[in-house]
Parts: structure tokens; sequence; C-alpha cells
């Protein structure tokens, strides 16, 4: 059988799966469910980055991004259907993305990390200044339909809905990755010098894997802004984009699954230690966060057992005199 | 012309206190080969330890000027505390492991540092008014400016000049540049690594505190300050070239100087004046102004 | 026309007042084989990296099958038929060399495609044969930081050949090589370069290889090509002899 086939066979029977679970589960949980479904996606995205080697601290950005625009849209065309709010957002933080690839997709390392993380973070200021669109407040986000019908309050459509974009995320991630085009972005992680030798653009690699998360960040911003039908700056915040990262590294780079999965508990352990201990939630992260590059150095860190590199690719081509 | 000095005068003062905690983050770069996410938490540390060193000598019927000391203990209080905490505890496994790693260890690090310090100083904020009091009124012009906020020129030129001096004629300094430029040859030399990345780690911290601590009584002491400060000190430190100090320098310079213009003249536009410029050099030198351009042995 | 291959004419360079390639004429003829001497710092590599883009030469001008490459990018020069190996093998590391081969196969195919995975049988079947070209095959599961220099080596040489070179450049392909191993090395790649009719150019400072491989030999002196001629006239030019090979009495 076509593997391409057979993985978008298995996310379809994954995904009806889910949807059954979601009917037996209390609100509460789905509503869990769904927000941790658009912070995987996120990670799916930084997923993807990672195997090229590259780490984002900013898809804060791009989730804001998918965000305020499939959210202003609602608010100011009236359209609520979700098929277009989620395709809207989706190309969104794909577009935005792509305009920002040419600085960041020269870069790689702590370079590509920390202008990602610099951009987010322009945003973040630029949108608490807007008053139009409510500043450090953000807006309302109004409920959602599809194809006409209203979404039930139990948020189950919502829910079901989520599981979908989940799915069809994972295959094509899935699909992707094991490509031709999936491991010459693997070997752009190891050795960009020799990727350039064969041929291939390294920069072209690295801005493909970053439009994609772009697109995948936008698609979740949607989600979670219709999920909690509000949106506001915090959404391209250091946190939140910290947290994706969490998620991902966690995750691991192996499975496009397994950042869903990650992102659920995540979301579980937050709103558990809100209750608990409010102050701690960051340092819960960071002590996680050096547990899991300590002990599950297979799956997380194994991408990561290799000399450092170059940040620019252009700065290759020179000698010093 | 009025406007022109002020704005250069004030970008002049934003660009000291941005320097000296930029030298700390590119002194690390440079020794370590580490970009320390928790500088930023550093700086804040330092701020904290100033607003609490400064009202306890102060207490201790020391007099007035000591506040200005008092900074300085704070800042030495906090690099001597926690720089081996974090270098010898942690950092020193990862040597040699890819440097996005390394990013996010002490990213991790900076996470729980945020919380540590919310859980010991609390939420509120702390406010430090004496030092700034001190050095007395400075007329320039039709202008009045702070002498405290001059002197923190000077602290800058001194820790710059201090840092130079250190690497270049002293000994430890000769000895580090060597390990700079060949940490396996002058570790089979017989130099003791280890105490060189302790004591650069240390000095890094140290600046970090060093800029918190005086810029603690322009500010309110209170959480959030310490992502902006990474992420700008980042600003800088990649303008001039990671791991070289005059580029740490003329980052600053030009960061704060095109901070003090938006201020001024285009206020809508401060908040990301800073991440323009940035991109502005990227575009044309993606390596930064000072950073020889390296080519890898093939 | 005269029916070169590579023209390479009046290149320059200097690094600040060292004047590493001072006025460099070649012409490389299809299927010759040509080799490149000289002691370290003499200018052969500057002439390699400088031919394969890694260097921008200051002036001077490069071209292959008469399509100017000067100045191109390396990912450019290698599309248009110029190939080259690393004297310091350039490999993904982690990876294993069935996995290395894949890549440079499926670059110097179509560049890759999402809708085609990357692991097909007819995929591994090809990068299984490729490492039995250079009797590779046993290594084939093991990541290549794992494996000996020589293996290594090659397994470099055979990504680069991926692309079909019309001209290939090899940076020092024994150097790191034990003296058991060099002359399989090199009898390796020249039978996988055999009714190719690329024209091979190699970078080397046993004379051993050069008399056995070359036919054609250039000693770089200072920046400048001061010998271009057959083996034998070279290795007996006196200022080949005094300031390369240091045979002068």
């Amino acid at each position: 059988m076509n593997p391409i086939l057979r993985t978008f066979g298995l996310a379809a029977l994954g995904a009806l799966v889910f949807i059954a679970i979601g009917l037996v589960v209390p609100a509460w949980f789905l509503f869990t469910m769904t927000k941790a479904v658009g912070f995987g996606l996120v990670a799916l995205g930084l997923v993807g980055l990672l195997r090229g080697g590259l780490l984002s601290f900013g898809q804060g950005l791009y989730y804001c991004g998918g965000a305020y625009v499939s959210g202003l849209m609602a608010n100011w065309a009236g359209v609520t259907d979700m098929i277009v709010l989620l395709s809207v957002g989706c190309i969104a933080g794909g577009l935005i993305a792509a305009l920002v690839s040419p600085l960041v997709a020269r870069y790689r390392g702590i370079f590509f990390a920390m202008l990602t993380m610099a951009l987010s973070m322009v945003a973040y200021g630029v949108l608490t200044k807007i008053a139009a669109i409510g500043g450090s407040d953000g807006f309302n986000v109004p409920k959602p339909t599809l194809l006409g019908y209203h979404l039930a309050e139990t948020g189950f459509g919502l829910y079901a809905i989520a599981v979908v974009i989940a799915a069809l995320a994972a295959a094509v991630c899935r699909v992707h990755f094991d490509s031709g085009l999936g491991l010459i972005a693997s070997a752009a992680r190891e050795n960009e010098l020799r990727i350039e030798y064969l041929g291939a653009s390294v920069f072209s690699v690295s801005t493909r894997s970053f439009i994609l998360a772009g697109g995948l960040a936008g698609l979740g911003g949607t989600l979670n802004g219709v999920a909690l039908g509000h949106v506001d700056p915090f959404f391209s915040y250091w946190t939140t984009s910290g947290e994706m990262v969490f998620i991902a590294i966690l995750g691991g780079y192996a499975s496009v699954t397994a950042v869903f999965g990650t992102a659920l508990v995540t979301e579980l352990v937050r709103s558990f230690s809100g209750q608990y201990f409010p102050e701690s939630w960051q340092m819960l992260l960071g002590i996680f966060l050096l547990l899991v590059i300590v002990f599950l150095p297979r799956g997380v860190g194994s991408m990561w057992a290799k000399p450092a590199k170059n940040h620019a690719i252009r700065s290759i081509k020179e000698p010093a005199t | 012309m009025d406007l022109i000095f002020t704005i250069l005068l004030d970008g002049l003062i934003y660009a000291s206190w941005l320097f000296i905690v930029a030298l700390g983050l590119t002194l690390v770069f440079g020794v370590l080969k580490i970009l320390n996410f928790a500088h930023g938490g550093l700086y804040a540390l330092g701020a904290y330890g100033a607003a609490i060193a400064v009202p306890f000598f102060a207490g201790l019927g020391m007099p007035e000027w000591f506040s200005l000391l008092a900074m300085f203990i704070a800042a030495a209080a906090v690099a001597i505390l926690i720089a081996p905490l974090i270098e010898r505890g942690l950092l020193r496994y990862f040597y040699g492991r890819d440097e996005v790693l390394i990013l996010l260890i002490t990213y991790a690090v900076f996470l729980i540092l945020e919380d540590v310090t919310k859980m010991i100083f609390g939420v509120n904020p702390y406010y430090v008014f004496e030092p700034r009091n001190l050095l007395g009124n400075v007329e320039m012009g039709s202008l009045f400016y702070v002498g405290y906020d001059l002197a923190l020129i000077g602290l800058a030129i001194v820790c710059g000049l201090g840092v130079w001096f250190g690497l270049n004629r002293t000994r430890i300094g000769k000895i580090t540049l060597a390990v700079i430029k060949e940490p396996e040859v002058s570790q089979a030399m017989g130099v003791n690594i280890a105490r060189i990345y302790l004591l650069a780690f240390g000095v890094g911290v140290f600046l970090a505190a060093l800029g918190g601590a005086f810029t603690s009584p322009l500010i309110s002491v209170q959480p959030g300050n310490s992502v902006s400060v990474i992420v700008v000190s980042f600003a800088v430190v990649i303008i001039g070239g990671l791991g070289s100090i005059p580029g740490a320098a003329i980052g600053a310079l030009i960061v704060g100087i095109a901070r003090a213009f938006a201020v001024y003249e285009l206020p809508e536009a401060e908040i990301f004046i800073i991440y323009l410029v940035m991109v502005a050099v990227l575009i044309f030198r993606p390596e930064g102004l000072f950073t020889p351009i390296k080519a890898r042995k093939i | 026309m005269s029916g070169a291959v590579l023209e390479v004419k009046g290149l320059m360079k200097s690094f600040g007042a060292l004047v590493a390639a001072n006025n460099l004429n070649v012409e490389v003829m299809p299927a010759a084989r040509l080799s490149l001497i000289g002691s370290n710092g003499a200018g052969k590599t500057t002439f390699v990296n400088m031919v394969t883009g890694y260097l921008k030469p200051d002036a001077g001008q490069v071209k292959l099958d008469g399509k100017d490459i000067t100045r191109l990018p390396p990912r450019l020069i290698t599309r248009a038929g110029l190939g080259r190996s690393f004297q310091i093998p350039q490999l993904c590391e982690a990876m294993t060399p069935v996995d290395n081969i894949l890549v440079a196969l499926e670059i110097a195919g179509d560049g890759g495609s999402v809708f085609r995975p990357a692991r097909t049988k007819g995929s591994l079947d090809r990068a299984v044969e490729m490492l039995e070209r250079f009797g590779l095959e046993r290594y084939a599961g093991r990541p290549v930081n794992e494996l000996p220099g020589g293996v290594r080596k090659l397994i470099d040489i055979a990504m680069s050949l991926a692309s079909r070179p019309r001209v290939f450049l090899l940076d020092e392909p024994t150097s790191g090589v034990s003296t058991e191993e060099k002359f399989p090395l090199m009898d390796k790649v020249m039978a996988a370069l055999e009714g190719e009719r690329s024209a091979v150019i190699f970078v080397e400072h046993d004379m051993e290889i050069v008399t056995r491989y070359a036919d054609r030999v250039l000693a770089f002196y200072s920046g400048e090509i001061i010998a271009d001629d057959a083996p034998d006239e070279v290795l007996n030019d006196p200022a080949v002899q005094k300031y390369v090979t240091g045979t002068a009495r």
C-alpha cells in the first residue's frame, strides 16, 4: 500500500477514536484537550524546525498572527465558519513567517533562536499599543459555526474539529518528514556546507520548514482564539513561545503525535499547579526541561550529539586574514 | 542643537548600562561559547540585591556615599553565590555540546530564577532612590542632568577598560585569551580550564548584576524586567558581533542613541527601534559589525 | 574553441598582504587526470576553493563548458557540473552511510519532493549499489562518525559523485589515509569515474600517487603555477625540485 495513503488512513482512524473518546469525557476535559491541540499544532511546527536543526523561541508571533487575523475577520467581516477561519489563520501564520524568513533563515543555532524571539517581542509590544484592536486587553472572538450550524455549548463540536485538524497536520508532517525533502532538511541539521556542495540550498530548506511551522502555529492560534473566545497580545509573549518549545522538546522530534500528548499533559499540570502553586509555573517548566535534557537525551537530545556549527551560512565563505 | 545634544547624552546614558550588561554576555560567550539566557535573570537579581543592600547598610549607620559601594557589594554577592552554582553545578556538564542545547539549559535556568526571585522578593516593586540623589545635578547649557546618570557613563567606561585590561595586561587574562583561541592546546599545556571558565562566568554574572544594581535607582525593581534585558543585550552584542568587546561598546552606543532618538522624535517607534537597527545591521553584515568572518577548514 | 571543459583565466586572490593566487591560468580537457602539487601555503587549496565557489576571487574568470561560473555559490557550481570532495570529509555525522548517500542522490536527482518517500526499495537499492562501487557496503548501517578515516574519505567522495560531475576536484584524497589504504582508495575513485569522461583534478602531496594517477601536473609555489606539464617533466624541473618536492641537490 502507498505509504502516503497509509499515513492518512491511520490519521483518519486516530481521529475517529479520539472523537469517540470526546463523547464520554466531561466538558472541562474537552476544553483542555482542544486547547492542547492548539498548542500541539505549534509544537509540531517546532518539531519540523528542530529536525532541520532550528530552534525558534518566537513561535508565539505566528500563533498570535493566526489568532488575530482570524479573530478580526470574525469580528469585522462576521465570518464565523471554522473552515474559513482556520484556513485564514493558517495562511496568516504562514505568510508572516514567509515575510520574516529572508532575515532569519540565513541563521542557525542561537542566532535563529534569539532573532525569532526578538521578532515575537516586537509584535507583542506593537500589539499592546494599537488601541483599535484592543491594545493589551485584546478582543473577544465570536462563537464559531460550521457550515451554517452553531457549535454546541459543550465544546464537543470544536473538539471534533480540533481532532480532525490535529490528525491532518500530523499526517502531513509525517509525510513531509519521511519524504526526500524531509531527509534533506535533517541532513542540513548535520552539515549545511555539505548540503550546499551537493547542490541544494540550505536557505530554501530552512525557509520551507519555517513557513510550514508558521502555518501550523497560525492554525493553533486560530483554534485557541476561538476556544477561549478571546485573543490578546499575550499570545505573542515570550512565555507562550517558551511553553511551545517545552512541549516540542518533551515530545521529541521523532514522532508527530507525541507533541499532542505532551501538550495535554502540560496543560493539565499547568491548571493544577495554578491551583496549588500559583507562582511556580515557570519554575516547574524549567525544572522539567532540565530533567528531560539530562535524563531523556535519546529521542529528545540525540539530535544534539554533534559539534557546534557556524551561525550564518554566509559566514563560511571568506576566511579571516 | 540642544535637541541633538540631549539625544546624544540620553543615548549615552542608556548605552552605559546596556554596555555593562552586554559586556558580561559577550565575555561569557567569548570564553565559554555559551549564550547565557539567564543573564537577564542575573541582572534582575542584581537589582533586587541593590534594593536590599542599600537600605541594609544605611540601617547600619553607614554614611550616604556608602550606598554606591553597597550596590557593588550586592553585585559581587550575586556573582559569588550564583556563578559557581550555575557554572560548576550545571553548565560544565554540557561543554562542547551543541550551542542550542546549552541555550535551552540556560533558558531553563532563567525560568527557575524568575520564579525563585518572585518567591524571595515578592511581586511588589522596590524603590532605591538614595544613590541617585547623591551626586547632585549637573547643569549643561539650558538642561539639568542628574549627576548619578552621568556617573553611569564613567562606570561603563571603567568596566570596559577593566575587562580589556584584565584580558590583555594580566597573566590570568592572557591565559584566558589562550583558552579562547585553543582550549585543547591550553589544557594540554597545563592550564586549569575549569578555573578560567568559572572566573569568566563569574565576571559575566558580576557585570549582569552590576548593570542591574546600578539601574535600580532609575527604575522600579519588579518582576518582568529580565526578559527584555536579555533580548535587548543580545541585540546589542549581535550588532557589534558576538564575543567582541569593542563590538559590544559600539552596539550599545548605536542602540542607545537610536532609542533616545525615538523617545524624542518618534515615540511610537520606541519599543521596536532597537530591533529595527538590529535588523538593518544584520541585512548588511549577517555576522555583526566586529566579527572577523571565519572560514571553516574543509 | 579550445575543447577544454574547464577554463581558468587570470585568477587572483590575496589575503591582506599575502598573495594566495597570482594570475592563475589553467585549461582542463575532458577525461584529464590533473594533479596539483605544492608545499603548504603554495595556493593549491585556494585555487580549489575559488573554482568551487567557497572563496570569491579578486579577479579572473572560471568557465565550465564555456559557461561563466565565477563567483556563483557552491550549489549552482555543483549543478553546473563541477563537483568536489573535501580534505576533511564533510558528512552528515549522525547519519548512516546509506542515509548520506540517499541525501546526495535525492539532491542530485530532482532536489527532493514532498510526495516521494525518501526510503523506498528503489532508492535504498541505488544507495547500496553506490556504496558497493566503493566497497563500503559492510559499513552501511553505522553512523558515519564511528567509521575510520579512509572509509569516511570514500563516503565523502561517493556523495560528491552522485551528481555525476564533468569536472571533479579532490582535495587531498589520501591525506589522513594509511599507506596501505591509499592506493586501493585511489583505485576505487578512478574506477568509479571510469567511463564518465569526467576530468579529475586532485590536490596531492604524495608523489607516488601523483606519478601513478596523473597524466599532467601543476606545481604551485607562492600563489603561482611554476610548472605545468607531464608528471616526469614537472618532477624533473629544477624549480619544482627546489621549491616543491625538495629533491634538488
